[in-house]
């Protein structure tokens, strides 16, 4: 081949194509699905309002919509990796083979971990934060809400990116956290590493972004009268959570670029050989990746919080504590990262202490466990939907909880230290906390975003085969842990370990259902959205601050900026009957417009990526001055902004009311 | 129809915290490649060590080119801020060139050890070494597009308020970036002769 050709297409080779049938046939499906999906939009004529509704939109709880469709499609594919891996375990025992080769099954094993992680649980916990975030502290958006739809759009270009290697390259097989010296260029010398390294910089540059930007709107743009101590908990959960996401994501950034450094200007970080020490690796994402756990799982417990609260008809038990066992837990997390890797060999000491640690963070979130308990204890109590997921969650939580602090002791760590009892740990944790909560959060505020409830029987059918799924999928992992079976196993000879793998197998076609009851559940409810209509803007009795305006909310949020007098000042204002405006409240307000900024920065951080992973050098250098131009010019900007008048204000939210 | 005052004055205050929380990402970036350095500084591999390649001198002199463009970076806020726009955009000029002298001195001593055959593929030590500084002059680069652009940006529309609310957050980016190189220049070039 001439040097021309290879600088035109890098190291793009025929050979990348997918081979194996599975491959294949999602290579075919989703472009195939993504031009279907153009296909209705032109033919119902959409485009623009696709445009001016959603792709430019600054408005956060638009903007939260798009990161839970895009959690949720990511979801779906996430599970079918988990379908497939529990498949392979079910069947390939001894000299049987099960579908899927050692290679494919590690890149199944990876692509599933990084999906849920960075594509499904941060999409949720984006999602809903976006949605209600502005809404609980009585503002109109974000502090920076340019900057918001940036972030998701380096998200959604994060994520597009990372399933494109399923079309074109293959994905990496070096698990979801990409140890070296697997993932390097020695053990790894074709594009999966690389897709897997470029688009989690790109996503994870974006909740960088996130986390600058939920920090500065907690502190700057809550409504006149909410101290601190005033806030819903879980505005406090997303403070904390942005503080971490500050703390951490940096790190993250770092361990990308120098590991994607070694593969492609042939640095020495994390090599085996020329003085790199992969052990370096290991500490550094570890140091994000544990704060990345409480970054997940915080703003689930900043759900529950409400939820528990509103649908026991009760205040929230021990609010200061809820604080400070937050704030507790956001300076422990940063001090335990080493106890993922116990069998280094750091010394007793270093084990002791981190061992030390992780038993101790195990006590405010305790406290949480207790204070929501104490919430329900003589409360009114409402078994709607969320109540049944926060339910789920007790159980679930505190199992994977309790075996998280038996691992957090070293000399028992050393026995189950990668095996399929860890991966049951972090699925209680997560599931049962990540997921569960966010889940919770969807039903609660569904009718806040669209105007109509969630059907409450097929959410509840949901939550009961999701946690019926997760016992019978989970429980056989805890046995065969200790058994001895590790993780990302795809093959073994012990035939007594077959039964369990099928039970566990059988509770992920549980979960399945619990998912396709989920999904049955927003069908039916769209479908039905009339009878489901929340009329008041306050279906169930609220008490903060987002279920005094009228659902769906309005863009603006807040035609009358709220003044608040104490905790769950909604709710108390009801039992003083005060909660209407006068015509006089109704003033000017600022809004920012559309701004096709973020989708423009997506793309062309996308672009530069995909160049990167290919090493297509000419697109590299006109797509990173293109995301700089974008942005430059963005800055330069001093006309982003536009005016609603009071008088439209005041007729909109009196007909909004009546309506 | 332009925004009121108080609009921009409330932008300032965000956009102000929000630039103060991103440089304290930044320094969370920075510390972890100083402490990838600090980790890989043993590991030479056969190539040369910290005390046999740097040159504290050289060194020297770049910190002597930041420190002034700090300086000037200053008094050209100073100026603009009592609106002396000639003498502000010719200090702000003067803050660029000099952080642009300080880039060529640094990239002279990349392509120097490059030359000597001590590049970033030699060992773990010269990786950690490129990264950090070269993240640094990075920021550098940006910093000077954005003074361009700034100084374009008051030539043509005057000093508004909201330019002069772009130039005290590229001052902090500025003074951040010396920051960093005084604690470079302390634990990368000085430290090897510790």
């Amino acid at each position: 081949m001439s040097d021309f050709v290879t600088f035109l297409i890098g190291r793009m080779s025929f050979e990348y194509l997918p081979t194996d049938p599975a491959t294949i046939g999602a290579a075919i499906g989703m472009p195939l699905g993504v031009l279907a999906v153009a296909a209705l939009i032109t033919y119902f004529k959409k485009w623009k309002w696709l445009w001016q509704q959603w792709v430019t939109t600054v408005d956060a709880k638009k903007i939260g919509t798009m990161y839970i469709v895009v959690a949720i499609l990511m979801l779906l594919r996430g599970g079918a990796d988990a379908l497939m891996l529990r498949l392979q375990t079910a069947v390939a025992v001894g000299d049987a083979k099960g579908p899927f080769d050692a290679d494919m099954f590690q890149q199944v094993v990876t692509a599933h971990g990084t999906l849920m992680i960075f594509f499904v649980a941060m999409g949720l916990v984006f999602g809903i934060i976006n949605w209600v975030l502005p809404l609980l502290i009585g503002a109109r958006d974000m502090a920076f809400p340019v900057l918001n739809s940036i972030s998701f759009w380096l998200f959604a270009s994060g994520m597009i990116l990372n399933n494109f290697a399923l079309v074109f390259g293959g994905f990496s097989n070096g698990g979801w956290l990409g140890y070296p010296p697997l993932t390097g260029l020695e053990y790894n010398p074709g594009p999966g590493v690389d897709y897997w390294i470029w688009s989690l910089q790109i996503a994870g540059i974006g909740s960088l972004l996130s986390g600058v930007n939920f920090f500065t709107t907690i502190i700057k743009n809550r409504a006149p009268g909410m101290t601190l101590m005033k806030m819903p908990i879980f505005t406090w959960s997303v403070l904390v959570t942005s503080v971490l996401i500050m703390l951490a994501f940096p790190i993250l950034t770092v361990t990308l670029a120098l590991l994607g450094f070694d593969r492609t200007l042939g640095t020495h970080f994390f090599t085996s050989d020329s003085g790199g020490n992969p052990m370096l690796y290991i500490n550094l994402i570890w140091a994000w990746g544990h704060p990345e756990v409480y970054i997940l799982v915080l703003p689930a417990f900043g759900v529950f919080s409400e939820v528990v609260a509103t649908y026991s008809k009760k205040k929230l038990f021990g609010y200061k504590s809820m604080v400070i066992a937050l704030l507790a837990i956001m300076f422990f997390s940063f001090i335990v990262w080493q106890h993922h890797f116990f069998t280094m060999g750091a010394g007793a000491n270093v084990n002791a202490f981190f061992g030390i640690m992780t038993a101790v963070i195990a006590i405010p979130t305790g406290v949480k466990i207790f204070n929501w308990l104490f919430t329900m204890y003589r409360g009114s109590i409402h078994f709607t939907a969320p109540m049944f997921w926060f339910l789920a969650f007790v159980v679930t939580f505190t199992i994977g909880g309790v075996t998280g602090v038996l691992m957090a002791v070293p000399a028992l760590d050393f026995q189950v230290h990668n095996t399929l009892f860890l991966v049951a740990h972090f699925h209680n944790v997560i599931i049962g906390g990540v997921v569960f909560g966010l889940f919770a959060g969807i039903t609660h505020w569904f009718p806040k975003i669209f105007g109509f409830k969630l059907h409450d029987g097929l959410g509840k059918l949901s939550a009961i085969l999701w946690q019926v799924g997760f016992i019978l999928a989970f429980i056989p992992l805890y046995i065969l842990g200790l058994m001895g079976a590790v993780r990302r196993l795809d093959s073994y000879d012990d035939p007594t370990w077959q039964p369990l793998f099928i039970v566990s197998g059988i509770g992920v076609v549980v979960i399945a259902l619990g998912m396709a009851a989920l999904i049955m559940q927003i069908g039916y409810s769209i479908w039905k959205r009339n009878e489901l209509k929340d009329e008041t803007g306050d279906p169930w009795d609220g008490r903060t601050l987002e279920w005094s305006v009228p659902s769906p909310a309005p863009h603006y949020n807040f035609a009358v900026t709220p003044t608040v007098t104490e905790r769950d000042d909604w709710w108390y204002r009801k039992q003083r009957n005060d909660t209407a405006y006068l015509k006089s409240d109704y003033v000017d307000i600022w809004l920012p417009k559309n701004s096709a900024v973020g989708l423009l920065v997506g793309v062309g951080a996308g672009m530069a990526g995909f160049a990167i992973i290919w090493h297509l050098w000419w697109l590299l250098v006109p797509a990173l001055l293109f995301v700089v131009l974008v942005i430059i010019r963005q800055t330069m900007n001093d006309d982003d902004d536009a005016r609603v008048s009071a008088t439209e204000l005041f007729h909109e939210d009196n007909l909004g009311r009546r309506a | 129809m332009s925004v009121s005052r108080e609009r921009v004055v409330e932008k300032y205050a965000k956009a102000e915290l929000g630039f103060w929380l991103y440089l304290m990402t930044d320094i969370i970036l920075f510390a972890s490649l100083f402490a990838t350095y600090m980790v890989l500084r043993p590991n030479i591999a056969g190539g040369m060590s910290s005390s046999e390649l740097f040159d504290p001198t050289f060194a020297l002199a770049e910190t002597v080119l930041l420190l002034m463009s700090s300086f000037t970076c200053g008094l050209a806020v100073l100026f603009l801020r009592f609106r002396y726009k000639s003498t502000g955009l010719t200090l702000l000029a003067v803050t660029l060139l000099l952080g642009g002298m300080f880039l060529f001195l640094e990239m002279y001593e990349f392509m120097e050890f490059i030359h000597e055959g001590q590049s970033w593929q030699t060992s773990g030590f010269l990786s950690g070494f490129f990264a950090l500084v070269a993240t640094h002059g990075l920021h550098i680069t940006i910093g000077i597009l954005w003074g361009l652009v700034l100084f374009w940006y008051i030539f043509k529309k005057g000093i508004t308020a909201n330019a002069m609310r772009r130039v005290s957050l590229f001052s902090l980016f500025w003074h951040f970036l010396d920051i960093v190189w005084i604690f470079i220049f302390t634990i990368v070039y000085l430290g090897a002769f510790v």
